[in-house]
């Protein structure tokens, strides 16, 4: 237990660090973070006045504590562009960044798992010399490249899925949930998947590959070989659920992870996510939604870093018991 | 006289910094998938070095036809070697002229990323204390910025140039060698012939240096190697999303000028396909060289 608190509080930590970094950041952005209110026509005194109105005079330190203060609240501020409140905004496309995420990692994991034992198992073949290069390759590719190159063949040239945006033009849904669980939605949701799910698969797959071999060494390897059981078993019940243990870890670590590189993949594909949410509000200097698009993502990240954290503990006693001790 | 009185250390212990060195210049003769790496980047490094010779014109210049049209989408031939680009532009031209900037950027990211992160690791690893909680803390900060999205930001609001994205690539990847090497360090400097340099009088700076540092000086081709890959990925993706250097020819750009101009939907795969297939061989390469560090240096590995 006391483990635990010890890792939120490191995480806890991070993040604090990461919104004082942002804060920083943005005030030492070059013009001021007003430019959207301050118009040309404003004289001096004026000028002062609206920046008196947001406590823009006072001091630095004092700024940084009103500005937690606020963060704590969930007050993110208003888009200087949408004039709506940041957080609203937020709370609208997270989902769809959400499922998109989940769904290529829970895919990309559960292939990469079962051919990473398969490919520890062809240890010294020729399909293990041509399938490491070629998923490594893979890892080595632009995210956004293995889009375009997607949806110009699948979209554009097969016509099999659209080209981009979460639903087509027209449709109207009575709630959220309805829409997400629309034929529609999930047509527009393939693509992005599948090429996420694309780069991502790798990282499991070859994590896996080790552990087995590692772990097919092991001494309670060599012992269910002696008791005499088949080698589909020994891999299965007694090696593969070992080697797991490490790409569950990874798996929590990649949500956090990707949420970030979704940047590009939302951009390739229009999806409404909070990626392409930031990339938008950077390239028109909307400085609160930007801000707070990438605190969100920075939260999920410290989230998603806990939980990792946690599932370590759990899944491998030995952290948990030689810390104790 | 020092070095006699523990005869039982194993030969790693007694590595020069010229044996290291020889044996990183080495390494890639041994290992068969380090040697591809090594020769993808020689090859990409003859072509950023001779562009000019390879492909005369300039990148950006708007070709025209013989018979004065604007010669826009002209598809792969003997006259340009993938075709033109919507505005007219000779795509063989830019993809060759792209692997200077990709190079540029991986390497002042490399040698940035091995120096800080080496120099902090020896530093945190050997000093310990104080010092070492600090530089980590600072590690762990960096490391829980999301990659790209900082990136972005920093670039998107401090001015679209090359030289910040190395610098925000740079800031964000040190910690990762930083890290390795100084859990390195934590052991090298329990080791006996540390114990003995010690006994004999040797400066701290000098153990640190002469003894220590060339023993995790792979580690740190391992992560420039790395870094080479990451930092051409991460130009790439933010010349993507439209926040790169506008002025200078790079792969990234190239595929953010075709997927803005359709070209995917007007099916030209010999604008967008080979910029990509450079990017994954440069990259790729960087993998090979160092995993074939690893397998060298770090026996642990070896075998797999």
């Amino acid at each position: 237990m006391r483990l635990v608190v010890e890792r939120f509080a490191h995480n806890a930590l991070a993040l604090l660090a990461v919104t004082t970094i942002l804060f920083f950041m943005f005030r030492l952005m070059p013009g001021t973070p007003l430019a959207a209110y301050i118009n040309e026509n404003l004289n001096a005194d004026q000028q002062q006045a609206v920046l008196e109105q947001f406590g823009l005079d006072k001091p630095m330190w004092q700024q940084y504590f009103i500005y937690l203060g606020n963060l704590a609240q969930g007050e993110l501020g208003l888009s200087f562009f949408q004039r709506r409140p940041v957080l609203t905004i937020l709370l609208e496309v997270l989902p769809n960044s959400l499922i998109l995420t989940l769904v290529s990692l829970i895919i990309a994991y559960a292939f990469g798992v079962l051919a990473g034992a398969w490919l520890a198992w062809k240890r010294g073949s020729w399909i293990e010399r041509v399938a490491v290069p070629a998923v490594l390759a893979t890892r080595a590719a632009p995210e956004f490249w293995i889009g375009m190159v997607l949806l110009a063949l699948l979209s554009f040239n097969a016509g099999w899925f659209p080209s981009g945006g979460a639903s087509s033009p027209g449709m109207a849904y009575t709630n959220a949930f309805q829409r997400m669980a629309s034929w529609d939605y999930l047509h527009h949701l393939a693509l992005p998947v599948l090429t996420l799910a694309l780069y991502l698969q790798g990282l499991p797959l070859l994590l896996m590959r080790s552990n087995m071999l590692e772990v097919m060494h092991e001494e309670f390897v060599t012992m269910a070989r002696m008791k005499g059981f088949s080698e589909w078993r020994i891999v299965i019940r007694h090696a593969a659920r070992n080697a797991l243990l490490p790409v569950v870890t990874a798996f929590a670590l990649g949500v956090g992870l990707s949420m970030g590189g979704n940047v590009v993949v939302e951009t390739v594909f229009s999806w409404p996510g909070i990626g392409r949410l930031l990339v938008q509000a950077v390239s028109v200097l909307d400085y609160p939604l930007a801000q707070g698009a990438f605190l969100m993502i920075a939260l999920v990240l410290a989230v998603m870093n806990f939980v990792a954290d946690l599932l370590y503990m759990v899944l491998d006693p030995r952290v948990s018991h030689g810390r104790k001790s | 006289m020092a070095e006699r009185a523990e005869p039982a250390i194993p030969t790693r212990s007694s590595w020069s910094l010229l044996g290291v060195l020889r044996r990183i210049v080495a390494m890639p003769l041994h290992d068969p998938f380090a040697f591809t790496g090594l020769v993808i980047y020689v090859l990409f490094a003859l072509v950023a070095l001779f562009a000019d010779q390879l492909a005369p014109a300039d990148p950006l210049e708007i070709l025209f036809t013989k018979t004065g049209k604007l010669a826009a989408n002209v598809a792969p031939g003997a006259e340009f070697l993938l075709g033109t680009t919507n505005l007219g532009r000779d795509i063989y031209g830019e993809l060759v002229h792209g692997t200077r900037s990709a190079l540029a950027v991986g390497l002042s990211a490399a040698i940035i990323v091995a120096i800080v992160g080496t120099v902090v690791g020896l530093v945190a690893g050997y000093f310990g204390g104080t010092t070492d909680a600090i530089l980590m803390r600072i590690a762990d900060m960096a490391l829980s910025l999301p990659f790209l999205p900082f990136v972005i930001v920093l670039t998107g609001f401090l001015g679209a140039s090359t030289s910040n994205i190395v610098l925000a690539v740079a800031l964000l990847l040190w910690p990762n060698s930083a890290r390795v090497i100084r859990s390195q360090v934590l052991t090298l400097r329990e080791r006996a012939y540390v114990e003995a340099a010690r006994v004999t009088g040797a400066s701290q700076w000098r153990i640190l240096f002469v003894h220590i540092a060339p023993n995790i000086l792979p580690l740190s081709f391992v992560y420039a190697a790395i870094a080479i890959g990451w930092a051409i990925i991460t130009e790439a993706s933010v010349s993507f999303l439209g926040f790169g250097d506008s002025t200078s020819v790079s792969w990234g750009m190239m595929l953010q000028d075709a997927f803005s101009s359709q070209a995917l939907s007007r099916g030209q795969y010999a604008w967008f396909v080979p910029p990509g297939l450079c990017i994954i061989l440069v990259v790729v390469a960087g993998f090979f060289i160092s995993r074939g560090y690893e397998e060298v240096f770090m026996p642990r590995l070896r075998g797999r």
